[in-house]
Parts: structure tokens; sequence; C-alpha cells
């Protein structure tokens, strides 16, 4: 038999770049590059090192702003077969309900998979509930915080690392799997795989391709609303020590450290 | 589902069991959903899966629990989402709550995305804060927002039930009080609880040095002790306080120090009596995870770092030369009280 995968990637901004402006204690992002959502990577060479095994095709998939072209084209440099991006302005805005009804809608149209990968969350958004939401949206079965897998005709082995240890599963195909960056190393693009990139052809989708209605999609589409954005109130008496006054300071954690019985 | 489909009432906690027993997160939710229940003026229900409960579900009531169903069913031994889903799902349709809270555990950041998909509503994810709007009575739900060091409040406007998980240690565990309430056995259709999924074994693991989240306090270093070493010195002041070791972000993602020692929002969220930071710049995904301890102690060079505006104590200076004299002063003190 061949598998039919497809991978979940979102383009995130580097994490590592990031600065923080000190006056308004808010992010920088201009000038801040993109990256595949780290975890995305581990879902793609997961899903490269299947269709190996079995012989099939990696499909990846992102909805986001057309500059998302370039997370696919990476994602074919390591390995993946076709590339979709689902990109339109109606999808702006999306909570992860919203963004995941694209994302299913699109699994629905140019499958049916064996097998769908996720990360477990992206570090931008950190709701870790795509890969969840997609999995029930399309009836698959979902196994979350994947560490290792063992895929077989019929279905996946799995561990999963939960708060009191390993958690073992037999999960049938069709699955959606959400998965952490101890299932393996990811590799690096080579050479072969950046030319192939460099000449492949992107699908790309919109709202009427997908059948959809801007009712469904973007904000528009989204259960969510956020009602306001504040910085967090300073609610703690400070006690500000430097220089000169720093043994005066330290008399004071001792203090506390006594206080809480400490020492 | 839209809430004009439904009469939509009360607050529904998924309540979280492991190994039969009540986990403590059940009580901070339970608790929490009572404050929001008696500005609405409705019912708080808890609902628990488990094998075979050891531990006294009417306990709950004095937590602030009206209502508290217990599903029981040998399949139930190790968790599977298949059969939570059926459950929680049968459970919503039955009560059809107006508000739906869980814990941001792996157990419920995978059953609550996947019932909110199938029931086509909002969820959010990792709250620090919930609150009632006195105008809407809608559930706020703030959460630290996407990259910037700002909250985000959300809410949910016309799909049911507003559904919300809130990570272990966010809120605290009230007193208890003398109430009562009804404890009910649902039973529900046998095919609830089978599932295409098998959940094979769980292996326990050994503990990690002890859960960062039990301790008394915690001692935490940032990206400012600039190599892997550095976490010596941390590691020296907590065991001379026998406090647990925590960790921002960046040094968990450059190897210094395991994944189980990250304080935050994708780390633990620590509640400790003292919580001392060190090289710890303070961005709010950081103090998600730590807001809430007794007292706050910062060492940074930078004095306007973030950390220093929720501290009690700010220590401005090179940590390379603060935390030995720290730990020098403690040894002093030691010997001191001990003759
Ligand atoms: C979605 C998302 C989730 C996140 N989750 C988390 C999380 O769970 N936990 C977390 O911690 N972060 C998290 N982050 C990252 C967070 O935004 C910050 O980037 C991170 O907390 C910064 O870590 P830091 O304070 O160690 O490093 P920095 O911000 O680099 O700060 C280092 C500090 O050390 C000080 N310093 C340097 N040298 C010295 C010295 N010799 N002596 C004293 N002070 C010195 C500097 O003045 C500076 O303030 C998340 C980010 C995102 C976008
Ligand atoms: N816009 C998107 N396009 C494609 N995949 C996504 C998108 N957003 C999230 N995902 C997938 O869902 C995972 C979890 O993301 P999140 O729920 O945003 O934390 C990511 O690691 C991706 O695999």
């Amino acid at each position: 038999m061949t598998m039919n995968l497809a991978v979940l990637i979102k383009q995130v901004p580097d994490s590592d770049e990031v600065k923080m402006d000190p006056e308004k204690g808010t992010m920088i992002r201009e000038g801040v590059s993109s990256i595949i959502n780290p975890l995305d990577l581990n879902a793609l060479e997961a899903a490269v090192g299947i269709s190996k095994a079995f012989g099939g095709r990696v499909t990846v998939l992102t909805m986001g702003p057309s500059q998302a072209e370039e997370a696919l084209r990476e994602a074919i440099a390591l390995g993946a077969d076709r590339a979709i991006l689902l990109s339109d302005r109606a999808f702006a805005g999306a909570d992860s309900w919203a963004t995941s009804l694209v994302l299913a809608e699109t699994l629905r149209k140019t499958g049916p998979y064996d097998i769908v990968l996720a990360g477990e969350k992206a570090t931008d958004g950190e709701t870790g509930q795509v890969g969840p939401e997609v999995a029930a949206l399309m009836g698959y079965n979902l196994a979350t915080y994947v560490s290792f897998l063992d895929a077989g005709p019929r279905g996946v082995s799995v561990k999963c690392t939960v708060e009191e240890g390993t958690l073992y599963q037999w999960i049938p195909l069709p699955c959606l799997l959400t998965v952490l960056n101890d299932l393996n190393e990811p590799s690096l693009p080579t050479l072969a795989g950046k030319k192939k990139a460099r000449r492949a052809e992107i699908l790309k989708l919109g709202l009427a391709e997908l059948g959809l209605t801007r009712e469904n999609v973007g904000l528009l589409g989204s259960p969510t609303r956020v009602v306001r954005i504040e910085t967090p109130k300073i609610t703690r008496q400070t006690e500000f020590f430097s220089a000169r006054d720093l043994e005066r300071g330290i008399d004071r954690v001792i203090d506390i450290l006594k206080e809480a019985a400490v020492i | 589902m839209r809430k004009e489909d439904r009469n939509f009432q009360g607050i529904l906690v998924f309540g979280e069991t492991r190994s039969n027993k009540i986990h403590s997160v059940t009580y901070e939710l339970t608790g929490k959903a009572r404050n929001l229940a008696d500005v609405k003026g409705c019912e708080v229900s808890v609902l628990l899966l488990a094998e075979s409960l050891r531990d006294d579900p009417s306990d709950l009531f004095r937590f602030g629990a009206d209502k508290v169903l217990v599903v029981q069913d040998p399949s139930l031994s190790i968790f599977n989402q298949g059969i939570a889903v059926n459950v929680l799902k049968a459970i919503i349709e039955a009560e059809n709550p107006e508000i739906l809270l869980a814990p941001a555990t792996t157990i419920g950041r995978t059953v609550l995305p996947s019932v909110a998909a199938m029931l086509q509503t909002g969820l959010t994810a990792d709250c620090t804060g919930l609150e009632i709007d006195p105008d809407s009575g809608l559930l706020l739900q703030t959460r630290p927002a996407i990259g910037g060091n700002v909250m985000a409040t959300i809410k949910t406007p016309v799909h049911r039930p507003q559904m919300a998980t809130v990570r272990p240690k966010t809120f605290r565990i009230p007193a208890p009080r003398n109430r009562t309430g009804t404890l009910i056995y649902p039973t529900l259709p046998k095919e609830t609880f089978s599932s295409p999924i098998q959940s094979i074994h769980l292996q326990r693991a050994e503990g990690d040095g002890g859960n960062i989240q039990d301790r008394d306090c915690v001692v935490s270093g940032g990206k400012g002790l600039r190599r892997p070493e550095g976490f010596r010195l941390i590691k020296e002041l907590a065991e001379l306080i026998d406090a647990g070791v925590g960790a921002s972000r960046p040094t968990v993602e450059a190897k210094w120090i395991s994944y189980p020692h990250q304080v935050g929002l994708s780390g633990k969220v620590v509640a400790p009596k003292i919580y001392l930071a060190a090289g710890i710049s303070g961005a709010v995904q950081h103090l998600a995870g730590m807001q809430t301890a007794q007292k706050i102690i910062a060492i940074n060079k930078d004095p306007e770092a973030p950390i220093f505006r929720i501290a009690d104590v700010a220590l401005c200076g090179d940590l390379y030369d603060i935390l030995p004299r720290l730990i020098e002063r403690i040894r002093v003190e030691r010997c001191e009280r001990n003759g």
C-alpha cells in the first residue's frame, strides 16, 4: 500500500530575533524574519520518513498571507511532494476554529489522506488547538503530544508524553497526530531539494475554490473576539536596590527567607 | 452551537482525575467557577471521569460545586481521547452549560479543542484570568497575547458553551465552606465507552528532580546567565534553601536545562511563597507562569527590566556578583543559628 500524507505547517516570526521595546514593553516585529514553526518541521520529517518507507505522497498545506509561499517552498526542499497555499483576504483574523475549518475543507477536497501531521503548537499563538480541531472536523482519530511513532498499513503506534509519564496508544487510520520535538531530528534541505523547491508549482486555493462562504471564515467566522489588549497592571510595591545599596537589598532578601521559615 | 438554539445555563467544570484520585486543579477550577457563578447567579457542576474513584467526590461541594457528576467505567482506567470526548459531549448535550472550564493539561488540551470543534464554538487556551462582564454576562477570558508583552481579553459572544482552559496553579484553591450539593452517577449508553483508539499502557515516569509546582521556593535562571554553567550557581542557591529550579524559555531552548524546569506560558505555572528570578527580563509569557508567587525577588543588571515592575525586591546589578554574595550570607546565617 502507499500512504497519502499531509502536514499542516505555519509560518511564524523567528522568536530568537524578536526584541523588546523597552519603552512600551511590546515586541518589535519589524525586520524579523519568518520561519516554519519548529514543531511543524518535526511533523514534516516524520511524514517524509513514512512516505519513504511505504511509498506515497506528502502534501504540505498552510493558511496564511502570500509570503507563506516561502515556507511551502522550504517544505518542498525538505522532501514534501506537493504544496498548497490557502490565501484569501477573507481568511484574515481567523481564530483556531476558523483556521481549522479552512484546513479541514482543504483536506477533504484534496484527500483522502491516511495520516495528517501537525505541530503540537505554534510558537506565536500557542493555542495548540488547530490539530485537534481539524481532526474533529474530519472525523479522524487523534493523538496529541506524540514523541514517538511507528506507522503501519492500518494504524500508527504512538508514545505520547503526558504529565504522568508516557502513554502508549494504537491509532487506526485515518488519523491526525500532533507532534513534539522529541519525535526526530529534522533534516536540512538538500541541494536537489532546493532546486526542486524553486521550480515547484504551488497550488493556491481561496474562498471560492474551497466552496466556503465569507461568513464562515476569517474574523467573521470566528466564534471568539478579542475585546481588549492591555499591559499587565503593576500590583506590587517594589523596593529597589542598586550599587552601594545592594548589601541592604541582600538583607531584605534574608529577612524574606527568614519570614518564610526557609532559613 | 449558537445561544439561540438552546437554553444554556450554568458552569460545567471538566475535572481531572489521575489514578482514580481527584487532581488539585479540579479544586482550583471549582473554586473559580463558584466565583463566576455567584456573579451570574447560576449553578456549578463538576464532571469526573474515572475507572473507580478513590476520593470522595462530595468533597467538591465544599469548594463550590452544586452538582458533581461521576462517570465510572472500566474503559476509563487509562486516558482515551476518543472515549473522553464521547463522555464530555454526552454530558454537555444533557446539561447545556453556558460556560465550560477545563484544566490546560495534556488531557484538557486534547479533549476541549475536539469538543469545541464538534460543537462549533470558541475556545481560549491557557487563560490566566476569568471574569464575568457585568453588562453582558459574558465570560471574559484573559491570556498573554501573541508575541507581545500584553494581555488579551477574549469573549465568545454568540456561540455556546463559552469554553476556556486554565493551567494548573493559576487560581488558588478556596477555603472549604460548609455546603452540600447533589451527587449523580449518570448512566450513558454503552457505545459512549468505545473508541477505535486503543490506550495500551501508561508508563509512569520517575520524578524529574521533583515537580517545581509543589515547592515553597523556586529559584530561576534566564538568558542573563549567559552560559549553561550559570545554572550551577542557580542550583547551589536552590539546594541551600530547598527550592525548585526554574528557567526561562530561551535557556530551555538552548538546552542549558531540561523542559520540566521551564516556567511560563509554555512551561509550568508556579505559585510558590518565594520566587527568585536571576537574569530574566520578565516577558509577559514568563510572568504568566510566576506572577502569583507571594514574594518575588528579581536580580537583573538592567534597571528598566520589566521583571522589576512586579518584584517585591529588585536587586539591580550583575547576578555573578549578587548571587555569590547572597549564597555566602545565607551560609553565614545558617552557621550563626546552628551556634
Ligand atoms: C507564544 C510564546 C510563549 C512563550 N512562553 C514562554 C515561557 O513559557 N517561558 C518563558 O520564560 N518565556 C516564554 N516565551 C519567551 C518570552 O517572550 C521571552 O523571550 C523570554 O521569557 C525571555 O527570557 P529571558 O528573560 O531569560 O531572556 P532575555 O529577555 O534575553 O533577558 C535576559 C535578562 O538578563 C539580564 N542580564 C544579562 N546579563 C546579566 C547579568 N550578568 N546579571 C544580571 N542580569 C543580567 C538582561 O538585562 C535581561 O533582562 C514565550 C514567547 C512566546 C512568543
Ligand atoms: N494557519 C495555519 N496553516 C496551517 N497549519 C496551521 C496553521 N495554524 C496552525 N497550524 C497547525 O497547527 C499546529 C498548532 O498550531 P496552534 O493551534 O496555532 O498552536 C501548528 O503546529 C500547525 O501544524
